[in-house]
Formats: C-alpha cells, sequence, structure tokens
C-alpha cells in the first residue's frame, strides 16, 4: 500500500510499453494514457495517508511525500488530458512517448520520497533521463532539427548539473561518513564554519537548482521550452519542479545552527534568477520562451520563501509552487489547444484570441495575471505570504528588490493579455477545443481563484505537510 | 478595537453593497442577450443605489468611529481579516460611487454596441472593487482591491476604447501598479511593526521612527501621487481619459482618481504625522504645479476630453492643496471638492460623450455652434462648465472657497500662488463653451444634429441636481464629514505639539 502509486506507475509503464508493441490508434492511445493517468492519480490518493519507511530507510512514505505524490499525479493527469492529442508528436512514437512521461514520473515520486544520497540520486535521474528522451521525440515537421538541438542541451546541461550534485555528495559522504539525508544533516550543520561543507551543500542544491531552473542553472530553460513539443514544455514546466521544490525543502529544512553563507547563496541566487528571468522575458515573441523565463522569475521567488528557514516560509514556497503549477498549466493548456499542428506559438499568433475562442482567451488571461501577480488570484496570495515571511526575517532589502520586480514581470504579461483582447483576428481561424479540454481550464481556473480568495486552508494544510519533515 | 461602531439595524449593508455587484456580474457571465444585459446591470446598480441611501439616514455624525461595521476572520496564520466600516471621510465617496453607477451603465445605453453583457460585467466588477477599497479597514483588503481593480479598468479602455486605446490602458495599467509594489513593502513592514496586525486604525498615529516615516510616506506618496494624478505623475491619466469609452471616463474621473486623495487622508497623514510635517510642504508646491500646469495645458487642447481631463490634474491639483494645508478649513473643502470633482467632471464626460456619439469626433472644431440645435444640450453644458470653474452657487465654488480659505489661513504666498489656476480655469471651461454653443462663422453644419432624448435628459439630471444642491445648501454634507475631520486634525495637531514639544526638550 505505501509503494502503491509507484507500482501502478510502473503498471502503467508496462501497459504502454505492450502497447507500443504493436499497431493501436492515435485514439486509443490516448484514451488508455489518459484511463491510467487517472488510475494513477487514484492511487496516490488511496496510498495519501500511509507512513513508513522501505528499503533499508532509503525510502520514506509520510504525509509530506504523499502529499506531493499527489500533486504530481494530478499535474501529470491534467497535462495528459489537455495535451492528449499529442499534435507534436509523430503518431508511431506515441505508445513510446507515454512510457517515457511514465519513468520520468515515477521518478519525480520517487524523489519526493527519497531520504538517502543515493536513492534521490538514482530517482533524479531517472526522471532526467526520461525526460532527454522526450524532448527530441518531437516529429520534425518544420525539418529544423531544433528538437534535437533542444534534446542534446538539455542533456548536457543535466549532466553538468548531475556532475556538480555527485561530487557534493561524495564531499558529504567524505564529511559526515553517512548517506542518510537524517544523519548527513545533523553532523553537516556543526560544520558549517568549514568551507568544505558549505561548498558540499551548494554543490547538491545545485542539481535541484537545475530542475527548478535558478540562476546560474537556467541556461537550458529557454532552448529547451522553444525546442520540445508544447506537451513536452508543458510537463517539463510544471511536474518537475514540484519535485524540486519538496527535495529543496527537505534538504534546507535539515540545516540549522550557521547556515548564514548558505543563505547568503541563496539570496544572491533568487535575485539574480528574479532579474534575469523577468527582464530577459521582456523581448520574447515565443510564448514558450517567454514562460520560461518568467518560470525561472517564479523559481526565484520560490527561493525566497525558503530561504528564511521558517516552516511558515517553507509552506509558504510549497503553496506558491502549487499556485505557480496551476497557473502555468492554464497558461499552457491554452497554448497546446492554439497550437494548431503543434506548431509552436508566437505572441502574435494570440492576435484577437477572445474572437476566435473566448474561454482560451478568459483562461489565458486569468493565468497571466495570476502569474503576474495581481489580486485576487493565488498568485498574488502567494507572493504576498512570501514577502511576509522574508520581511518578518528582517531581509528588507530582498523584499524590495522582490517588489521591484513584480513591476517589471508585469509589462511582459500584460502584453499577452493586449494581443488577445485588444487586437483583431485578421485571418487567423477560429479555435474548437474539446469538451473535456474546456472543463479542465474551468476547473484550473476555479482553483486559481479559490485558492487566492481563500488561502487559509492550503497554508494550514501544507504548514502540517512541512511539519512532518522537520 | 474601539474604534469601531456596529450598527444593529443595519447588520450587513456594506457587506450587501459590495457584493450585489459582484454576483450580478457573476449571472452576467452566462447571459448572451445584449437587452437583458443592459437592463440587468441598470437594476443591479440602481438596486445598490437605492440600498445605500439608508448609510447617510442611519449615519451618526456625532462620532468619528467607523460605522456599519462587519468584521470576520478571512485568513488566520496572516491575522488577515475582513473588515469594513465607513466615517466621515469615506461615506461621500461611497455614495458618490453608488449613485453615479447606473449613470454610467444609463451613458452606456447605445455607446456601447458590441460585447455588452462582457462590458456590463466589467463595470459591475469595477464597482464591487472601488466600493471595497473605500470601504476597506484591513490593509491587505485594501491592497487586494485596488490592484483588482486594475483589470476591469484595463478592459474597459482596452477593448471598447478608442483609436489609441492599446497605448493607453498599457500606461494605465503599467504606471499604477509600478506605483503601488512599494506600497505593499509599506503594508507588509507595518504589519510586523504592530504585532501581526494589518487592522488599519491600529495602524495610526504610532510613533514609528522618523527614518521609517519618510520612508512610508514616500511609499504611500508613490502610489498614492499617481493615481491622483498629482504633476509630475500625470502623463497616463489624458492618455487613459481620452481613449477610454465615456463610461469608462466618467467611473476614472469621478471615483478612480479620489482613491488617490483618499489613500492621503486615510492613510499617509495618521500613518505617517511626523514625514507629513517634513514633506508636507513639498507637496503642497508640487499641487500648486499641478494647477498652473493644468490650466495652461487645458487651455491650449484642441480635444474636448483632453481638455477635461488636464482640468482634472488643476483640480486635484486643489484637492491635495486642501488636504495638505491641514486646517479645517482646508480638509473639508478637500472633501467636498472630491465629491464635487466627481459630480461636476463626471458630468462634463458625459456630455462629451453624448456629443461624440453624434458626430464621432471629439475635436473641439468639429463640435462647434450646436447651441441653435441642441438647446437643452448646450443648458445642460453651461451649467456644468460653470460649476467647474467655481462659478458661485455652483457645488465647486463651495469647496475652492473652502480651500483657498484654508490656504490663506496656512500661507498667504501659497494661495496667492493658487489664485490664478482659478482665473484660467474660467478661461479654459469659457473657451470651450463659447466654441460648442456659438462657435464662428466657420461652423460646421450641424442643422442635422437631433437634441438629448428622454433616457439622457434622466443621466443628466441627477448631476445638476447635486450641482445646485451642494453649491446652496453644502451644510448638510459637511455636517457628515465634519466631525472625522475635525478627529484627524485633532490627532495630527496632538501629535504635532508632541513633536515640537519633544524637540523642544532636546534642544534646551
Amino acid at each position: 500500500m505505501q509503494f502503491l502509486p509507484e507500482l501502478t506507475l510502473l503498471g502503467a509503464g508496462l501497459i504502454v510499453f505492450i502497447i507500443s508493441l504493436g499497431k493501436t490508434s492515435a485514439d486509443t492511445t490516448r484514451n488508455v494514457a489518459i484511463g491510467l493517468g487517472a488510475a494513477i492519480f487514484v492511487a496516490t490518493l488511496l496510498s495519501f495517508c500511509q507512513t513508513g519507511k522501505l528499503f533499508y530507510d532509503a525510502y520514506q512514505v509520510d504525509l509530506y511525500s504523499q502529499v506531493f505524490k499527489t500533486l504530481i499525479a494530478g499535474a501529470m493527469l491534467i497535462v495528459l488530458i489537455f495535451g492528449g492529442n499529442l499534435k507534436g508528436i509523430d503518431n508511431s512514437v506515441r505508445p513510446e512517448y507515454y512510457l517515457f512521461l511514465f519513468m520520468s514520473v515515477l521518478g519525480l515520486m520517487m524523489l519526493v520520497s527519497s531520504v538517502e544520497l543515493l536513492s534521490i540520486f538514482v530517482a533524479l535521474e531517472l526522471s532526467s533521463f526520461a525526460v532527454y528522451i522526450m524532448v527530441p521525440m518531437r516529429d520534425d515537421s518544420g525539418n529544423l532539427k531544433f528538437q534535437m538541438e533542444a534534446g542534446i542541451k538539455y542533456l548536457l546541461f543535466g549532466v553538468t548539473a548531475t556532475g556538480f550534485m555527485l561530487f557534493g555528495m561524495s564531499y558529504m559522504y567524505g564529511l559526515t561518513g553517512s548517506t542518510q539525508l537524517s544523519v548527513v544533516i545533523e553532523k553537516l550543520s556543526l560544520m558549517y564554519s568549514q568551507p568544505a561543507a558549505v561548498i558540499a551543500m551548494v554543490m547538491v542544491l545545485a542539481g535541484f537548482f537545475y530542475k527548478l531552473a535558478i540562476f546560474p542553472f537556467h541556461f537550458w530553460v529557454p532552448d529547451v521550452y522553444e525546442g520540445a513539443s508544447n506537451e513536452t514544455t508543458a510537463f517539463i514546466a510544471s511536474v518537475p519542479k514540484l519535485a524540486a521544490v519538496a527535495l529543496l525543502i527537505r534538504l534546507v529544512s535539515l540545516i540549522s545552527g550557521d547556515g548564514q553563507v548558505i543563505v547568503n547563496i541563496l539570496m544572491v541566487c533568487a535575485v539574480l534568477s528574479m532579474f534575469y528571468g523577468n527582464l530577459s522575458a521582456l523581448v520574447q515573441k515565443d510564448i514558450k520562451r517567454m514562460l520560461g523565463f518568467s518560470g525561472i522569475a517564479h523559481a526565484g521567488f520560490v527561493l525566497v520563501g525558503i530561504l528564511t528557514f521558517q516552516v511558515t516560509g517553507y509552506a509558504n514556497a510549497l503553496y506558491y509552487i502549487i499556485g505557480y503549477v496551476v497557473m502555468n498549466l492554464a497558461c499552457f493548456l491554452v497554448i497546446c489547444t492554439v497550437s494548431q499542428k503543434g506548431e509552436n506559438v508566437m505572441i502574435e499568433d494570440l492576435s484577437g484570441l477572445y474572437k476566435r475562442s473566448p474561454l482560451m482567451a478568459f483562461s489565458l488571461a486569468v493565468g497571466l495575471f495570476a502569474l503576474a501577480g495581481i489580486p485576487p488570484f493565488v498568485g498574488f496570495m502567494g507572493k504576498f505570504m512570501i514577502l511576509t515571511s522574508a520581511l518578518k526575517e528582517g531581509y528588507l532589502l530582498l523584499v524590495i528588490l522582490a517588489a521591484i520586480n513584480t513591476a517589471i514581470a508585469i509589462f511582459y504579461y500584460l502584453s499577452v493579455v493586449r494581443i488577445t483582447f485588444c487586437s483583431d483576428p485578421e485571418d487567423r481561424v477560429d479555435i474548437r477545443s474539446p469538451l473535456l479540454t474546456n472543463a479542465t481550464s474551468i476547473f484550473l481556473l476555479l482553483v486559481i481563484v479559490i485558492m487566492g480568495v481563500t488561502p487559509q486552508r492550503f497554508v494550514d494544510f501544507a504548514s502540517t505537510a512541512v511539519q512532518t519533515i522537520m | 478595537m474601539d474604534q469601531l461602531l456596529i450598527n444593529p439595524d443595519y447588520p450587513h449593508i456594506l457587506s450587501t453593497l459590495i457584493f450585489l455587484p459582484l454576483a450580478g456580474a457573476l449571472l452576467l457571465l452566462f447571459i448572451k442577450n445584449e437587452d437583458f444585459a443592459r437592463y440587468w446591470a441598470l437594476g443591479i446598480t440602481a438596486l445598490t443605489a437605492i440600498l445605500s441611501i439608508p448609510l447617510v439616514m442611519a449615519f451618526d455624525t456625532s462620532t468619528s468611529k467607523y460605522q456599519f461595521v462587519e468584521q470576520a476572520s478571512w485568513v488566520k496564520s496572516l491575522n488577515i481579516q475582513y473588515v469594513i466600516g465607513i466615517d466621515g471621510i469615506s461615506i461621500l465617496l461611497v455614495m458618490l460611487t453608488t449613485l453615479i453607477m447606473p449613470l454610467c451603465v444609463l451613458a452606456s445605453w447605445t455607446y456601447i454596441k458590441t460585447r455588452v453583457p462582457a462590458f456590463m460585467i466589467c463595470l459591475l466588477v469595477m464597482e464591487t472593487a472601488m466600493l471595497g477599497v473605500f470601504m476597506a479597514l484591513d490593509f491587505v483588503l485594501f491592497y487586494i482591491l485596488w490592484e483588482a481593480m486594475l483589470i476591469p479598468m484595463y478592459l474597459l479602455i482596452g477593448i471598447w476604447g478608442g483609436p489609441r486605446k492599446i497605448y493607453a490602458s498599457i500606461k494605465f495599467f503599467l504606471y499604477t501598479l509600478a506605483g503601488s509594489v512599494m506600497l505593499l513593502v509599506a503594508i507588509i513592514w507595518l504589519y510586523i511593526y504592530n504585532g501581526y496586525s494589518f487592522f488599519i486604525p491600529d495602524m495610526m498615529w504610532q510613533n514609528y521612527d522618523s527614518t521609517a516615516q519618510i520612508l512610508l510616506f514616500l511609499a504611500f506618496f508613490l502610489a498614492f501621487a499617481i493615481k491622483v494624478p498629482m504633476f509630475p505623475f500625470h502623463t497616463w491619466l489624458p492618455a487613459a481619459h481620452v481613449e477610454a469609452p465615456t463610461a469608462g471616463s466618467v467611473i476614472l474621473a469621478s471615483v478612480l482618481l479620489k482613491m488617490g486623495t483618499y489613500g492621503f487622508l486615510r492613510f499617509a497623514i495618521p500613518i505617517t504625522p511626523e514625514a507629513t510635517m517634513t514633506l508636507g510642504p513639498y507637496i503642497l508646491w508640487l499641487s500648486i504645479a499641478g494647477i498652473i500646469y493644468g490650466g495652461f495645458t487645458a487651455l491650449a487642447q484642441h480635444d474636448m476630453k483632453k481638455l477635461i481631463a488636464y482640468s482634472s490634474v488643476g483640480h486635484m491639483g486643489f484637492v491635495t492643496l486642501g488636504i495638505f494645508v491641514l486646517n479645517t478649513a482646508g480638509v473639508e473643502g478637500a472633501i467636498l471638492q472630491m465629491l464635487n470633482h466627481g459630480i461636476t467632471t463626471g458630468a462634463l464626460f458625459l456630455c462629451i460623450g453624448m456629443i461624440y456619439e453624434r458626430t464621432h469626433s471629439r475635436e473641439l472644431s468639429s463640435a462647434t455652434g450646436v447651441g441653435k440645435y441642441m438647446p437643452i444640450y448646450v443648458t445642460f453644458l453651461t451649467f456644468f462648465a460653470l460649476s467647474s470653474f467655481g462659478f458661485p452657487a455652483t457645488n465647486s465654488f463651495v469647496g475652492e472657497f473652502l480651500i483657498l480659505a484654508g490656504t490663506f489661513e496656512y500661507s498667504i504666498p501659497l494661495a496667492l500662488a493658487a489664485i490664478p489656476g482659478a482665473v484660467l480655469a474660467a478661461a479654459y471651461m469659457l473657451r470651450m463653451l463659447q466654441k460648442i454653443v456659438w462657435g464662428g462663422t466657420d461652423n460646421p453644419d450641424q442643422s442635422w444634429l437631433k437634441d438629448l432624448n428622454l433616457r439622457e435628459i434622466i443621466t443628466l439630471s441627477p448631476f445638476l441636481f447635486f450641482v445646485f444642491w451642494i453649491g446652496l445648501g453644502a451644510q448638510p454634507f459637511i455636517d457628515l464629514i465634519h466631525v472625522s475631520v475635525a478627529n484627524l486634525l485633532d490627532n495630527y495637531h496632538a501629535f504635532h505639539g508632541q513633536a515640537v514639544a519633544v524637540t523642544d526638550l532636546i534642544l534646551h
């Protein structure tokens, strides 16, 4: 029962593998995948209240991990639903695509439960390698091979980050003589005055910075977002970030004592991420690139919550990343729907969207306003709570810089909304969206509003979840 | 929490006023019928207006406490409350908002031809947010509504606006948002300093240290001065006014601009009195600059909407002048002038909108000489124009008189500097009036113009009624605000005296 979601995922992978051996129609593959996604989601719900340790204490099942597994499964299900047509993937490789998708999610689910350095490494690699393959699986309609370029970039940067992380882990083991996270951190916290300990910690964090796309490990983002098919980008932009934040909180929450050096490093990374992401996003023409850069800035914001080293800060970071994933999914839902044959969507392709498909235009506007942090949406509440917890710890300058970033960010979000609502469609075609996609988009909008207006319950729950790992 | 007064006769009146338009907007989401949307929006806004009348009837003019208070916990972990109430400073603005909205719907009856339900949704959501801003006593609630208001206003300008609507709407949004991000930091700082509470009345008259006060004041100033708009921050206003549809211009001029001056009165003075003392004189001179600059620029305009927009800069300069001289006449005049500006400028924008609906041009030269063919129209226009430059017996005369009286009390050079503004106002308004009513020898052929229909007369009449009511008998209005203003100034002077005493103590 404790391992049910992972087992279901493995089973799902096997089923899709068997499908991939024969020839099935696109519709069947899609329906099977959505069905399996729903089954995985149900499995995570069933094992929601489980606790325990597995595999010689390397794998911990607690409320914290189960919350993240449910979120990951939910986000994956939403991606499967609105990306179901897989417009950008050739029909013959779709079962394989789903196979890798499930494997990647398996890795992410294992990651949030891992409490031992080696299992963290294995889980992280499993999730990454599957995505390395998903990126170049885009069909080569433009004959530009830029999905290959994206795949290679993703792989190389990923391997470099992993290298950093492994190096840091070896230091950790060398300094503490254990690979158990709890032991490592406890011993490490006694020696933060030594540079070796700081270097070890920072290098391990680098691996997660890469997943979360925090400066200076963000270089892969724009090209991979652009090169991967829309559905893959939607996946990369949302699901792995949940797991990365989960692990980041797990690691950082155990730092105590004199971690001031690390706080300073995190602070610099957060500020640089925000400025770099927002300033670069200002000049983008491809909406996926723009969202990629905005994702870098949002990751910086999450880091602001984490570096307070307080339960409320972690809970706020958790709340923020959930909100971010929901807002981001709402935007990608529109991108996947607007894209006719799986091609990339330029910002100007959204011209007059409010005449071509009012619901999509509305979803996009709400998603973008929420990302920009305009009340009453979840983005504002998340930002507000993170700033509050940071100022409580006395980081006034950091808060002011973050607030300035809000003002910068609004410009590029607003210019997309402007195109959507204030320009004419000219001769662009009307968008027809399937019923299930419409339902999903309304669901996402409701979540964005409800989380924004009544944050209390969500934050309380996040605090409870975070408490279990302290 | 002893500043709050719950009125048992009307336990949920303010919440009803806030949420009724929102509920109306939600229903409109499912409606495609344009006529139904018009009547529905009119019904909802009219109902809100009627429901708001008991506020004035039951308002206790003998106390400066917040009345009709409602309180509920909202986000417990951050101690954010849903707490709303009104006092003498906000009641007139609340009434102005509720009463002007049905007229905005009427003014858009035929003006808006596309996407009527969506337009009405934006109007109704605006009403919810605006009322909430004036009623909120929790800083987060205030900030949320303050920011949330940008979205419907942006859409009003951006979708139904004129030719340069994109530029205007973006500029409006960016200016306002950029101005208020530091306000957010100030709010969080105050929250932490005040023992984790966002309750606004508890933040007032505290002894924050001088540096903190100056920084807080600057954060407030940036947010509110942009909204007012004060002189160097005014450039978004003409663009937004000119491009917005009539109802949008009216809402902008009548209500949105007041939020800036309301912010000064509600937050800047009580929370940072020491900084007000230090920085007040600079603001006074900025106000003078705004009055003169607005007047001269208005004199040079050929676009009628732009003319009114620049005249707003001048009029709002008078309001900030009245606020920061910080004596009874000045502040009361300022609050009254906020109301007056809402009435007069709103009505003028409606008048311009009516001529625009006929000629499809806002150029002054294409609207010359209509007096002969539209006698009812020019009668209304004349009264509003006279009111705009403060002709005796109209509403603005009372307000401007009080403000100037207060300014004379404060400093004679300052008052003398403001006088040319009043003259300029007469100059640009009479110039416009002369051209529209009579024009010259080269008037375009206006004989095809139809005079106002019944709907338009109904739209304008309430404005005229208030122009004369306030102009001839302003006492009931001043009674409503007097105690709150006196309390504000007493507290301020007590604080001032204390500060002076402390300085004396240090010096001797």
